[in-house]
């Protein structure tokens, strides 16, 4: 019988965890604790409106104190989670507090990837995860500034674009050979690069640091072949680490984040793992395992802990999914492209609309990148989800819709 | 402050008070409105917070934009009074409004 649980995090997976749990009927004591000053908030605006400052902190908070305290979850904040004791069932944290638990959610998140180099610790060096990296690094996006991203993933297109909207002279650099080349098709990339090339970013792929320059305060990125671009901020985006310490150091199996089944339970049948921090068997891509960032991801595996916990039936799982925002550009991702022999483009790039599908060699869609393209996202979805295969000649002929795609393939 | 009456597809009404400057999405998750999902907590990335607005109302929500009108062209039991409530700003000429929520967001 369950009756106390305990989620380590206090981030969108903990607060979607907590909101399940007592919408699927749990009224025991239900305790949540945060590393952070704030109750759970979103992050992906703190690389977008938050940053720009078109969406204030009251908005981009998940849920206020007051609705946790309406929804009787015990908040604590800014104690971290130190030990996990599985053998007795509790969790200490700094402050020394124990919370026993009969039932245990992992919801640790995620931290920084830290640059390796010389000068990466200056003032001015910025990286972003959390509501104070946001604010730090917003208070530094003055007009006629210069910045440097390294990293041209996400989080760095995402910032090269607030910041210049916000009129800095921005560079990013990319040490492959295009930008976001871990998880987009080149088509995709290449008209990204364009996209900013068009808004006065400066894009430097096949970037090789050597070092980041400056007394007290950045005054420059130094490349490894002598030059040196001057610079009066640089954001460091170059990826997350699962925060699975608390696990391995409690013995449950982690390597590239915590091992959890399809209900998002661990080896320990008593403990759940969920959002950035877990590594789960992908269900639409034949259980191999896999850790994904996404808020879809964390709002799922909170519902799947939580009809776990529960013994209620596990809800359907989506195709993963994930978007961004630059510019006046809407990028919808369903799906993981891994194993795809053939992409297929539907649209035209040029037009700033346009889809491009990933497929196996037997024509099943596991993925699709869609620009400022609702219907094909929302479509392949769907189908992604149901396994389904679709013909790439019809794919590509915009003469056909994706509603008849959606229905007959 | 404009006051919003939420009625769930059961018929319960929420009536709230939600800020000048949000979203009628915003109003009903911030205050626990079960019906609205907001998956991407109001980027129009997901189309889970489609709402009903009631028809002397939908004039004053103004057009949907091209985004989110092909994102509703998905929406389960779409009508012409659909819209996603996370690009319905609250304004002052909204306090009133009335939203009817779907069945299910998915």
């Amino acid at each position: 019988m369950v009756s106390r649980i305990v989620i380590v995090g206090a981030g969108q997976a903990a607060a979607q965890a907590a909101a399940s749990l007592r919408a699927g009927g749990f009224d025991g004591q239900l305790v949540m604790l945060g590393n952070e000053a704030l109750p759970p908030y979103q992050r992906p605006p703190l690389s977008k409106a938050y940053l720009s400052g078109a969406m204030g902190l009251d908005r981009v908070i998940l849920k206020p104190v007051e609705a946790l305290v309406d929804e009787k979850v015990e908040l604590f904040l800014n104690d971290p989670a130190i030990k996990l004791d599985r053998s007795a069932k509790t969790v200490v944290t700094q402050s020394g507090a124990v919370h026993p638990y009969d039932a245990l959610i992992l919801a640790t998140g995620s931290r920084v990837r830290v640059l390796n180099a010389q000068g990466a610790d200056l003032k001015g060096v910025h990286y972003l995860r959390g509501i104070a990296d946001a604010d730090g690094l917003g208070a530094e996006l003055q007009p006629g500034r210069r910045l440097v991203v390294i990293g041209g993933g996400y989080i760095g297109l995402e910032v090269a674009a607030v910041a210049r909207k916000a009129g800095l002279d921005v560079t990013i650099l990319e040490a492959a050979p295009r930008v976001l080349a871990r998880v987009a098709p080149p088509v995709i990339s290449t008209f990204f690069e364009g996209l900013h090339a068009e808004a006065g970013v400066r894009i430097v792929t096949g970037a090789k640091l050597s070092a980041i320059v400056g007394e007290d305060h950045v005054t420059g990125v130094q490349l490894a072949d002598g030059q040196t671009l001057p610079a009066d901020v640089v954001l460091v985006g170059i990826g997350i680490l699962p925060n699975s310490e608390l696990a391995q150091a409690a013995g449950l199996a982690a390597a590239d984040g915590i091992e959890t089944d399809a209900d998002a339970r661990t080896s320990d049948p008593a403990i759940f793992a969920i959002g950035d921090c877990a590594s789960r068997p992908l269900v639409h891509y034949g259980h191999r395992r896999g850790r994904l960032e996404s808020v879809h991801n964390a709002l799922e595996q909170a519902k799947l802990a939580a009809a776990a916990i529960l013994g209620q039936p596990r809800p359907v799982e989506e195709a993963p999914w994930f978007w961004s925002d630059q510019y006046d550009i809407k990028l919808q991702i369903a799906g993981l492209s891994a194993g795809a022999t053939q992409t297929v483009v539907r649209g035209d790039p040029s037009q700033k609309k346009f889809a491009v599908f990933h497929l196996d060699a037997d024509n099943r869609l596991l993925a699709v990148d869609a620009i400022n393209a609702p219907p094909e996202f929302i479509v392949a979805k769907q189908v992604i989800a149901r396994h389904g295969q679709l013909a790439p000649a019809r794919l590509a002929d915009m003469s056909v819709s994706m509603k008849e795609i959606g229905a007959r393939g | 402050m404009a006051k919003v009456t939420y009625i769930e597809h059961n018929g319960t009404e929420h009536v709230i008070d939600v800020p000048v400057g949000t979203t009628i999405m915003e109003g009903a998750v911030k205050n626990r409105v079960p019906g609205i999902d907001a998956d991407c907590g109001g980027a129009c990335a997901c189309a889970t917070c489609h709402v009903f607005v009631d028809e002397a109302w939908i004039a004053k929500t103004g057009k949907p934009g091209s985004m989110e009108e092909s994102m509703l062209d998905f929406a389960e039991g779409v009508t012409p009074l659909s819209r996603l409530s996370c690009q319905i700003a609250v304004t002052a000429e909204l306090d009133g409004i009335v939203v009817r929520l779907p069945a299910a967001q998915h």
